[in-house]
């Protein structure tokens, strides 16, 4: 038993860590998030130059095949920097999606362009009533010839504003929630009668809901079987909740981290405020939420590109139902540890604070995944 | 990253599961797992077994008859026995007064006390605790003066662990009372039966008789019962709650606690259907179990960096603090499991050996009590506040 990253993945964390260090001060960030684009172009092509968008890829992508520790190891790093850049939805989400169900023609078509950033992915699978049920998909795919039409609306999709390629669920076949009948097709985002409303989220980035209106693609656009999608978007969210782990605890590091410094250095009552017991409390209770973050981080990264089961169901669920309350336990403790600071914008820690409630909100909160794993409790 | 045993691992666990296949008696297992009472005669007689395997005394080197496990080892005995339904060891004297007595004690105190923990020939207790020292342990005020070659003992301990069945106690006493409060207490090895010595049952809110007081009113211990130098005892003291606090948090009593829950919840039934797919009582019960698979992680890793060279620190102490917590949240869920039937205090139901027809599910009866009783699981080995201190203190240094 070792839970140390081997030498390889050390390098790869440190290199991500160099790298965020030198391209994302908070100003440069808040500089990024204010752009149109809504992030960095430059820090999104050295991801790419560095090799750091193919690190899921196998390695005629350029990749070494990287599994979900590897794929943490990169996602920490940029929880740290409170990167705003797409990397989740493009590379782990998007790509995987396709590395998974797309034949080989897709996969050569736009896995390379993936694996290097020079295309940018964004996935939508929710709708405004599916309140993260990947199931209820009311969007519509209907055969026209050889074609199909697309119908309807995707909601939050984050980095579809500035996407080339936008993988979406629809139904082929069946009735809302049916986990049969759903279809995923890659989308050009310059597709005839594709609108995007796009807006910035409370935490930094961008996104956008798209409305489909008769939105032709030909046959090539549909990944894998038709009807058939389920499993695999059930499987790559899994994927993307193991990274998205990794991203909370580097963010919930930081955010420990500037509560502590704080409580050592303001002084109240002629004290450092860390000297009285009820702060120094919750801080010892902030530092155990990201004790059983880091733990069932590591559990999910284990688990994340296994065959699916349902322990890998229950351990994707319990993951995300653990890191999503301990992220916002440090946050709303945060906040409350710095006092009236915590709440200005021109302190980092409320950038820290916003992103960890925003990661509850991602891919499945605490209740819909303790929901989901009371569904697959075992008897004994 | 590597969360898997080694294949010499998994041998020594089959080794364990065969032991306790083949050696582990069934009535002890069914009280151990219902949460029954163990009688003295209970424990003596595991403690006979595990002997005769040489697997009781797992903190001792092995030139003293101890047994020298890894720290996964460890793990996986703790595991396999929490889920098989082996008794806990009584700890006192094995696993505290004897690694103090290893480490610090004299070659006469080794040869003197080691075999006859070993073989139950003495059962130790406590001597710690006082009525004006709990978790300020050291303000404790039992004095030790030294006449010759004894020491007079005069005082009071409280909260004894089963003190009424001891013949010895492990005692921290007062031999200086000019310096700070830490520089003036010595430990002291004291013979139950020594006049002066009174014990008094404390009965706790669950009807229990588990703790006592034990009072000295000039108690004559000999000299050469002093471990180590005189005045020196909090640091012995101190190493001692470190073998104390590991293991606290008790991750395979809960998840043996879990299963337990989980039949039982299997067996009761709320609008006709079993509980467990009660929409409430399902999430809370996978509440539960997602908040014991992180803290098993996070025992894990504490595990793996033990293995690797590392010491335990203060994450042993937020691990007891979530250990804790979690196990009171199952014995919670437990009760609320029975429903009204939590409310008969029913004691011959209690017992194993009960023959006659159950008021309820058989598992009901010791169910509220042992909630009750389990209260004590974030107030003893220093009280979760204590070990918030800890972590405050030692690993972020407030």
């Amino acid at each position: 038993m070792d839970f140390r990253l081997n030498e390889e993945q050390q390098m790869l964390q440190d290199t991500v860590a160099r790298l965020v260090r030198g391209e994302y001060s908070f100003e440069k960030r808040l500089e990024y998030s204010e752009t149109e684009l809504g992030f960095s172009e430059s820090f999104w092509k050295q991801l790419g130059e560095l090799g750091l968008m193919a690190v899921p890829f196998p390695e005629e992508l350029g990749g070494f095949g990287g599994t979900g520790v590897e794929v943490q190891s990169v996602m920490t790093e940029l929880g740290r920097g409170l990167c705003i850049e797409p990397y989740l939805q493009s590379v782990v989400l998007g790509g995987g999606l396709i590395s998974q169900a797309g034949n080989e023609q897709q996969k050569e078509q736009w896995l390379a362009g993936i694996a290097t950033g020079e295309t940018q992915v964004a996935v939508g699978l929710q709708e405004p009533q599916s309140f993260y049920n990947t199931n209820d998909v009311e969007t519509t795919a209907e055969k026209a010839g050889s074609d199909y039409v697309l119908n309807g609306r995707k909601a939050v999709v984050i980095g579809g504003h500035s996407a080339d390629l936008l993988v979406v669920s629809a139904r082929t076949s069946g009735s809302s929630r049916d986990a049969s009948g759903i279809s995923l097709f890659v989308i050009d985002a310059n597709a005839e009668g594709l609108d995007r409303r796009s807006y910035p989220t409370i935490d930094g980035a961008k996104g956008c809901d798209l409305f489909l209106n008769n939105v032709k693609v030909g046959a090539d656009a549909l990944l894998g079987n038709e009807g058939e999608a389920a499993d695999v978007i059930e499987y790559q969210v899994g994927r993307a909740i193991s990274a998205l782990c990794g991203e909370a605890v580097g963010v919930m590091e930081v955010a420990c981290d500037l509560t502590l410094d704080y409580l050592k250095q303001r002084k109240q009552f002629g004290v450092p405020i860390g000297k009285f017991q009820v702060l120094q409390h919750r801080m010892a209770d902030m530092m155990s939420e990201l004790e059983q973050a880091r733990s069932m981080a590591i559990l999910a990264a284990s688990v994340a590109d296994e065959p699916q089961s349902d322990e890998r169901r229950r351990v994707i669920a319990a993951a995300k139902n653990v890191i999503s309350r301990s992220a916002q336990f440090i946050s709303e403790k945060g906040i409350q540890s710095h006092g009236g600071i915590g709440m200005t914008w021109e302190y980092n820690f409320a950038h820290y604070a916003k992103r960890l409630v925003m990661i509850n909100h991602q891919l499945g909160d605490d209740d819909f995944h303790l929901e989901r794993y009371a569904a697959l409790l075992e008897a004994n | 990253m590597n969360m898997n045993y080694t294949a010499e691992e998994l041998a020594f666990r089959d080794e364990v599961r065969a032991f306790l296949d083949a050696k582990l008696p069934e009535d002890i297992a069914a009280k151990v797992k219902g949460f029954r009472k163990l009688s003295k005669e209970d424990h003596q007689r595991w403690q006979k077994i595990l002997s005769e395997q040489g697997w009781y005394a797992t903190h001792w080197p092995e030139q003293y008859g101890g047994v020298s496990w890894t720290p996964v080892q460890k793990h996986i005995w703790d595991e396999e026995s929490c889920r098989y339904g082996v008794p806990r060891s009584i700890p006192f004297g094995v696993n505290m007064v004897a690694p103090v007595i290893i480490k610090f004690g004299s070659e006469e105190q080794k040869q003197q006390y080691l075999p006859r923990i070993l073989s139950g020939e003495d059962w130790w207790c406590q001597g710690y605790s006082e009525p004006g020292a709990g978790s300020d342990l050291a303000s404790l005020k039992t004095r030790a003066v030294r006449e010759g070659d004894h020491y007079i003992v005069n005082g009071q301990k409280t909260w004894t662990t089963l003190g009424q069945h001891a013949n010895m106690i492990f005692c921290l006493v007062r031999t200086n009372t000019e310096v700070k409060a830490q520089e003036g207490i010595s430990f002291l090895l004291i013979d139950m039966n020594t006049p002066g010595i009174t014990v008094r049952p404390i009965i706790t809110l669950d009807g229990e008789h588990e703790v006592n007081e034990v009072f000295f009113e000039d108690v004559k211990v000999p000299a050469e019962n002093l471990v180590g130098e005189e005045n020196k005892g909090w640091t012995y003291a101190k190493y001692l709650l470190t073998y104390e606090r590991t293991g606290l948090a008790g991750i395979g009593l809960s998840k043996a606690a879990l299963t337990h829950l989980k039949q039982l919840a299997s067996r009761r039934v709320k609008n006709g259907k079993p509980l467990i797919q009660d929409p409430t009582f399902s999430q809370r019960i996978a509440q539960v179990e997602i908040d014991l698979m992180a803290a098993a992680i996070s025992n894990l890793r504490i595990v793996a960096s033990v293995e690797g060279g590392g010491v335990p620190g203060a994450e042993s102490s937020m691990l007891k603090v979530r250990g804790t917590e979690i196990r009171q949240a199952i014995n919670d869920l437990a009760r609320r499991a029975i429903g009204p039937y939590a409310i008969p205090f029913v004691e011959e139901e209690m017992d194993q050996a009960y023959d006659g027809e159950f008021l309820s599910d058989p598992d009901a009866a010791p169910l509220a009590a042992h909630y009750f009783n389990n209260r004590k699981l974030s107030i003893f080995g220093g009280s979760n506040e204590i070990q918030k201190n800890i972590v405050s203190k030692m690993i972020l240094g407030l």
